[in-house]
Protein backbone atom coordinates (compact mmCIF):
# COMPACT_ATOMS: atom_id res chain seq x y z
CA UNK A 1 0.00 0.00 0.00
CA UNK A 2 2.51 2.14 1.06
CA UNK A 3 3.91 1.66 -2.80
CA UNK A 4 1.39 2.39 -4.20
CA UNK A 5 0.96 5.65 -2.47
CA UNK A 6 4.62 6.89 -3.18
CA UNK A 7 3.30 5.93 -6.78
CA UNK A 8 0.44 7.96 -6.42
CA UNK A 9 2.16 10.51 -5.28
CA UNK A 10 4.74 10.58 -7.55
CA UNK A 11 2.38 10.43 -10.34
CA UNK A 12 0.82 13.65 -9.34
CA UNK A 13 3.56 15.16 -8.90
CA UNK A 14 4.89 14.61 -12.59
CA UNK A 15 2.05 17.35 -13.18
CA UNK A 16 2.13 20.00 -10.52
CA UNK A 17 5.16 21.38 -9.17
CA UNK A 18 4.07 24.94 -8.76
CA UNK A 19 0.43 24.77 -8.07
CA UNK A 20 -0.61 28.00 -9.28
CA UNK A 21 1.17 27.29 -12.73
CA UNK A 22 -1.03 23.65 -12.67
CA UNK A 23 -4.16 25.69 -11.90
CA UNK A 24 -3.63 28.54 -14.07
CA UNK A 25 -2.93 26.03 -17.20
CA UNK A 26 -6.00 24.36 -16.10
CA UNK A 27 -8.27 27.50 -16.02
CA UNK A 28 -6.81 28.91 -19.39
CA UNK A 29 -7.55 25.40 -21.05
CA UNK A 30 -11.15 25.25 -19.92
CA UNK A 31 -11.68 28.92 -20.95
CA UNK A 32 -10.99 28.14 -24.06
CA UNK A 33 -12.37 25.03 -24.52
CA UNK A 34 -15.37 26.27 -22.85
CA UNK A 35 -15.37 29.15 -25.39
CA UNK A 36 -14.88 27.17 -28.80
CA UNK A 37 -17.50 24.95 -27.44
CA UNK A 38 -20.19 27.27 -26.16
CA UNK A 39 -19.29 30.73 -28.07
CA UNK A 40 -18.44 29.10 -31.84
CA UNK A 41 -14.47 30.59 -31.16
CA UNK A 42 -12.74 28.63 -34.41
CA UNK A 43 -10.50 26.18 -33.06
CA UNK A 44 -7.71 27.52 -34.42
CA UNK A 45 -8.07 30.65 -33.06
CA UNK A 46 -8.46 28.83 -29.58
CA UNK A 47 -4.77 26.47 -30.45
CA UNK A 48 -3.27 30.05 -30.86
CA UNK A 49 -4.82 31.62 -27.94
CA UNK A 50 -3.83 28.41 -25.99
CA UNK A 51 0.10 28.60 -27.10
CA UNK A 52 0.15 32.48 -26.06
CA UNK A 53 -1.49 31.60 -22.51
CA UNK A 54 1.31 28.88 -21.81
CA UNK A 55 3.81 31.00 -22.70
CA UNK A 56 2.36 33.82 -20.40
CA UNK A 57 1.28 31.61 -17.99
CA UNK A 58 5.00 30.30 -17.60
CA UNK A 59 6.57 34.06 -17.90
CA UNK A 60 4.86 34.35 -14.98
CA UNK A 61 5.18 31.58 -13.12
CA UNK A 62 9.23 31.80 -13.23
CA UNK A 63 9.46 35.69 -12.63
CA UNK A 64 7.23 34.57 -9.08
CA UNK A 65 9.72 32.16 -8.50
CA UNK A 66 12.45 34.75 -9.40
CA UNK A 67 11.21 37.54 -7.39
CA UNK A 68 10.50 34.90 -4.39
CA UNK A 69 14.16 34.11 -3.92
CA UNK A 70 16.94 36.58 -2.92
CA UNK B 1 7.59 14.89 -44.93
CA UNK B 2 4.55 15.51 -43.34
CA UNK B 3 4.77 12.10 -41.85
CA UNK B 4 8.72 12.48 -40.71
CA UNK B 5 8.04 15.44 -39.04
CA UNK B 6 5.68 14.02 -35.97
CA UNK B 7 7.70 10.77 -36.00
CA UNK B 8 10.96 11.93 -35.60
CA UNK B 9 9.64 14.20 -33.35
CA UNK B 10 7.73 11.69 -31.15
CA UNK B 11 10.81 9.58 -30.93
CA UNK B 12 13.34 12.13 -30.25
CA UNK B 13 10.60 13.42 -27.00
CA UNK B 14 11.14 9.34 -25.98
CA UNK B 15 14.32 8.96 -26.16
CA UNK B 16 15.32 12.05 -24.56
CA UNK B 17 13.13 12.48 -21.75
CA UNK B 18 13.68 9.03 -20.91
CA UNK B 19 17.46 8.89 -21.03
CA UNK B 20 17.15 11.31 -17.68
CA UNK B 21 15.16 9.51 -15.79
CA UNK B 22 17.08 6.42 -17.08
CA UNK B 23 20.06 7.96 -15.70
CA UNK B 24 18.58 9.28 -12.33
CA UNK B 25 17.64 5.66 -12.21
CA UNK B 26 21.18 4.55 -12.81
CA UNK B 27 22.46 6.26 -10.55
CA UNK B 28 20.46 5.01 -6.99
CA UNK B 29 20.91 1.40 -8.36
CA UNK B 30 24.91 1.55 -9.21
CA UNK B 31 25.03 3.41 -5.72
CA UNK B 32 22.98 0.17 -4.21
CA UNK B 33 25.00 -2.32 -5.90
CA UNK B 34 28.18 -0.79 -5.72
CA UNK B 35 27.49 -0.57 -1.47
CA UNK B 36 25.41 -3.59 -0.83
CA UNK B 37 26.04 -5.93 -4.42
CA UNK B 38 24.37 -6.67 -7.61
CA UNK B 39 22.03 -9.01 -5.89
CA UNK B 40 19.80 -6.44 -4.10
CA UNK B 41 20.22 -3.66 -6.66
CA UNK B 42 19.48 -6.03 -9.85
CA UNK B 43 16.11 -7.88 -7.78
CA UNK B 44 14.55 -4.59 -7.27
CA UNK B 45 15.43 -2.88 -10.56
CA UNK B 46 13.74 -6.27 -11.88
CA UNK B 47 10.94 -6.18 -10.22
CA UNK B 48 10.57 -2.09 -10.48
CA UNK B 49 10.58 -3.21 -14.55
CA UNK B 50 7.95 -6.13 -14.19
CA UNK B 51 5.54 -4.09 -11.50
CA UNK B 52 6.02 -1.41 -14.87
CA UNK B 53 5.29 -3.90 -17.45
CA UNK B 54 2.11 -4.71 -15.30
CA UNK B 55 0.63 -1.50 -15.44
CA UNK B 56 1.16 -1.27 -18.80
CA UNK B 57 0.00 -4.55 -20.14
CA UNK B 58 -3.32 -3.50 -18.04
CA UNK B 59 -3.66 -0.08 -18.88
CA UNK B 60 -2.63 0.30 -22.30
CA UNK B 61 -5.25 -1.59 -24.07
CA UNK B 62 -7.97 0.84 -22.44
CA UNK B 63 -6.65 3.19 -24.53
CA UNK B 64 -7.68 2.02 -27.95
CA UNK B 65 -11.22 2.44 -26.57
CA UNK B 66 -11.10 6.31 -25.89
CA UNK B 67 -11.91 8.10 -28.95
CA UNK B 68 -9.03 9.99 -30.60
CA UNK B 69 -10.06 13.27 -29.89
CA UNK B 70 -10.98 12.68 -26.49
CA UNK B 71 -7.45 11.14 -26.11
CA UNK B 72 -5.76 14.04 -27.71
CA UNK B 73 -7.56 16.41 -25.74
CA UNK B 74 -6.71 14.33 -22.00
CA UNK B 75 -3.44 13.61 -23.42
CA UNK B 76 -2.46 17.19 -24.29
CA UNK B 77 -3.70 18.87 -20.90
CA UNK B 78 -1.50 16.41 -19.57
CA UNK B 79 1.56 17.26 -21.25
CA UNK B 80 1.27 20.87 -21.39
CA UNK B 81 1.16 20.59 -17.61
CA UNK B 82 3.69 17.58 -17.26
CA UNK B 83 6.40 19.48 -19.99
CA UNK B 84 5.69 23.21 -18.57
CA UNK B 85 6.55 21.78 -15.10
CA UNK B 86 10.02 20.39 -16.57
CA UNK B 87 10.47 24.10 -18.63
CA UNK B 88 9.77 25.89 -15.29
CA UNK B 89 12.43 23.94 -13.87
CA UNK B 90 15.40 23.26 -16.22
CA UNK B 91 14.44 27.91 -16.95
CA UNK B 92 14.79 28.48 -12.97
CA UNK B 93 18.23 25.84 -13.07
CA UNK B 94 19.43 28.09 -16.02
CA UNK B 95 19.84 31.02 -14.54
CA UNK B 96 20.60 29.32 -11.27
CA UNK B 97 17.59 30.18 -8.88
CA UNK B 98 17.19 26.14 -8.18
CA UNK B 99 20.33 24.56 -8.42
CA UNK B 100 21.62 22.32 -11.18
CA UNK B 101 20.52 18.09 -10.13
CA UNK B 102 23.86 16.39 -9.22
CA UNK B 103 24.52 12.91 -9.93
CA UNK B 104 27.26 12.45 -8.46
CA UNK B 105 25.93 14.31 -4.93
CA UNK B 106 22.86 12.19 -5.61
CA UNK B 107 25.17 8.60 -5.83
CA UNK B 108 26.83 9.94 -2.26
CA UNK B 109 23.96 10.93 -0.59
CA UNK B 110 22.30 7.28 -1.58
CA UNK B 111 25.71 5.33 -0.72
CA UNK B 112 26.05 7.47 2.49
CA UNK B 113 22.15 6.38 3.22
CA UNK B 114 22.77 2.70 2.75
CA UNK B 115 26.49 3.05 4.81
CA UNK B 116 24.33 3.94 7.69
CA UNK B 117 21.66 0.83 7.41
CA UNK B 118 24.42 -1.32 6.87
CA UNK B 119 23.92 -3.04 10.52
CA UNK B 120 20.55 -3.26 9.74
CA UNK B 121 19.51 -7.26 9.78
CA UNK B 122 17.48 -6.01 6.66
CA UNK B 123 19.71 -4.31 4.97
CA UNK B 124 19.90 -5.94 1.81
CA UNK B 125 16.09 -5.72 1.66
CA UNK B 126 16.26 -1.89 2.11
CA UNK B 127 18.51 -1.79 -0.25
CA UNK B 128 16.82 -3.45 -2.70
CA UNK B 129 13.61 -1.52 -1.79
CA UNK B 130 15.73 1.62 -2.83
CA UNK B 131 16.68 0.44 -5.51
CA UNK B 132 12.60 -0.67 -6.70
CA UNK B 133 11.72 2.84 -5.69
CA UNK B 134 14.35 4.67 -7.77
CA UNK B 135 13.51 2.06 -10.85
CA UNK B 136 9.21 2.43 -10.37
CA UNK B 137 9.38 6.17 -9.91
CA UNK B 138 11.54 7.03 -13.01
CA UNK B 139 10.06 4.54 -14.80
CA UNK B 140 6.24 6.17 -14.11
CA UNK B 141 7.81 8.99 -15.85
CA UNK B 142 9.32 7.36 -18.93
CA UNK B 143 5.88 4.87 -19.59
CA UNK B 144 3.87 8.07 -19.41
CA UNK B 145 6.16 9.98 -22.03
CA UNK B 146 5.83 7.20 -24.35
CA UNK B 147 2.07 6.75 -24.34
CA UNK B 148 1.61 10.60 -24.04
CA UNK B 149 3.92 10.81 -27.28
CA UNK B 150 3.16 8.15 -28.73
CA UNK B 151 -0.65 7.75 -27.91
CA UNK B 152 -2.01 10.30 -29.65
CA UNK B 153 -1.00 10.05 -33.09
CA UNK B 154 -0.58 6.09 -33.22
CA UNK B 155 3.18 5.92 -32.15
CA UNK B 156 3.38 4.35 -29.17
CA UNK B 157 5.50 1.53 -30.86
CA UNK B 158 7.83 4.15 -31.74
CA UNK B 159 8.00 6.15 -28.64
CA UNK B 160 8.57 2.73 -27.53
CA UNK B 161 11.44 2.15 -29.30
CA UNK B 162 13.22 5.54 -28.16
CA UNK B 163 12.69 4.99 -24.96
CA UNK B 164 14.35 1.39 -25.06
CA UNK B 165 17.27 3.28 -26.90
CA UNK B 166 17.76 5.47 -24.43
CA UNK B 167 17.79 2.70 -21.43
CA UNK B 168 20.73 0.59 -23.59
CA UNK B 169 22.65 3.68 -24.23
CA UNK B 170 22.14 4.99 -20.33
CA UNK B 171 23.22 0.85 -19.75
CA UNK B 172 25.86 0.48 -22.02
CA UNK B 173 27.50 3.59 -21.41
CA UNK B 174 26.88 3.40 -17.30
CA UNK B 175 28.20 -0.65 -17.64
CA UNK B 176 31.67 0.48 -19.67
CA UNK B 177 32.05 3.34 -16.58
CA UNK B 178 30.67 1.89 -13.83
CA UNK B 179 30.08 5.58 -11.93
CA UNK B 180 27.15 7.64 -11.97
CA UNK B 181 26.87 9.56 -15.39
CA UNK B 182 27.53 13.14 -14.17
CA UNK B 183 28.84 14.32 -17.32
CA UNK B 184 25.40 13.97 -19.22
CA UNK B 185 24.24 17.52 -19.57
CA UNK B 186 20.72 16.71 -17.65
CA UNK B 187 19.32 20.41 -17.50
CA UNK B 188 20.15 21.40 -21.59
CA UNK B 189 18.17 17.80 -21.94
CA UNK B 190 15.61 18.40 -19.59
CA UNK B 191 15.08 21.98 -21.35
CA UNK B 192 14.71 20.51 -24.85
CA UNK B 193 12.13 17.74 -23.32
CA UNK B 194 10.12 20.28 -21.59
CA UNK B 195 9.89 22.41 -24.71
CA UNK B 196 9.31 19.05 -26.69
CA UNK B 197 6.60 17.99 -24.58
CA UNK B 198 4.89 21.87 -23.72
CA UNK B 199 4.78 21.77 -27.83
CA UNK B 200 3.28 18.73 -28.22
CA UNK B 201 0.62 19.24 -25.61
CA UNK B 202 -0.73 22.39 -27.14
CA UNK B 203 -0.64 20.89 -30.39
CA UNK B 204 -2.75 17.89 -29.25
CA UNK B 205 -5.00 20.33 -27.17
CA UNK B 206 -5.69 22.23 -29.74
CA UNK B 207 -6.52 19.05 -32.68
CA UNK B 208 -8.62 17.54 -29.60
CA UNK B 209 -10.60 20.85 -29.83
CA UNK B 210 -10.84 20.82 -33.56
CA UNK B 211 -8.16 22.83 -34.11
CA UNK B 212 -7.00 22.28 -37.91
CA UNK B 213 -3.73 23.28 -37.76
CA UNK B 214 -1.88 25.08 -40.65
CA UNK B 215 0.80 22.68 -42.60
CA UNK B 216 -0.87 19.65 -40.11
CA UNK B 217 1.71 17.61 -38.15
CA UNK B 218 4.44 20.35 -39.19
CA UNK B 219 2.40 23.19 -37.24
CA UNK B 220 4.19 21.16 -34.54
CA UNK B 221 7.51 22.63 -35.30
CA UNK B 222 6.49 25.99 -35.66
CA UNK B 223 4.85 25.67 -32.29
CA UNK B 224 7.97 24.27 -30.92
CA UNK B 225 9.74 27.16 -32.49
CA UNK B 226 8.11 29.67 -31.03
CA UNK B 227 8.26 28.02 -27.36
CA UNK B 228 12.16 27.54 -27.82
CA UNK B 229 12.63 31.33 -28.40
CA UNK B 230 9.91 32.46 -25.93
CA UNK B 231 11.50 30.17 -23.32
CA UNK B 232 15.42 31.64 -24.43
CA UNK B 233 13.43 35.19 -24.20
CA UNK B 234 12.75 34.18 -20.41
CA UNK B 235 15.86 33.49 -19.76
CA UNK B 236 17.44 35.66 -21.29
CA UNK B 237 14.96 38.51 -19.54
CA UNK B 238 15.76 36.46 -16.08
CA UNK B 239 19.14 36.73 -16.35
CA UNK B 240 19.27 40.29 -17.11
CA UNK B 241 16.56 40.90 -13.90
CA UNK B 242 18.94 39.29 -11.54
CA UNK B 243 22.83 39.17 -10.68
CA UNK B 244 25.34 36.11 -11.94
CA UNK B 245 24.46 33.15 -10.28
CA UNK B 246 27.13 30.83 -9.29
CA UNK B 247 26.98 27.99 -11.73
CA UNK B 248 23.83 28.24 -13.07
CA UNK B 249 23.92 27.29 -17.07
CA UNK B 250 22.09 25.07 -19.97
CA UNK B 251 23.85 21.92 -18.03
Amino acid sequence: MNIVHMAAKEFVGMFIDDGSLALLALVLIAGIAAAVKLLALPPLLGGILLLIGCLVILAQSVRRAALRLP
Amino acid sequence: MTNLAPLVSTVSAAFLGSFVEVVEAFTIVLAVGLTRGWRPALTGAALALAALAAFVLAFGPLLALVPITTLQFVVGVLLILFGMRWLRKAILRSVGIVPLHDEEAAFSNETAALRRQAGDRRADYLAGLAAFKAVLLEGVEVVFIVIAVGGAHGQTLAAGLGALAAFLLVMMIGLAVHRPLARVPENALKFVVGLMLTSFGIFWTGEGLGADWPGADLALLAIFAVVALASLAIVRWLRDARPAPAGGNLR
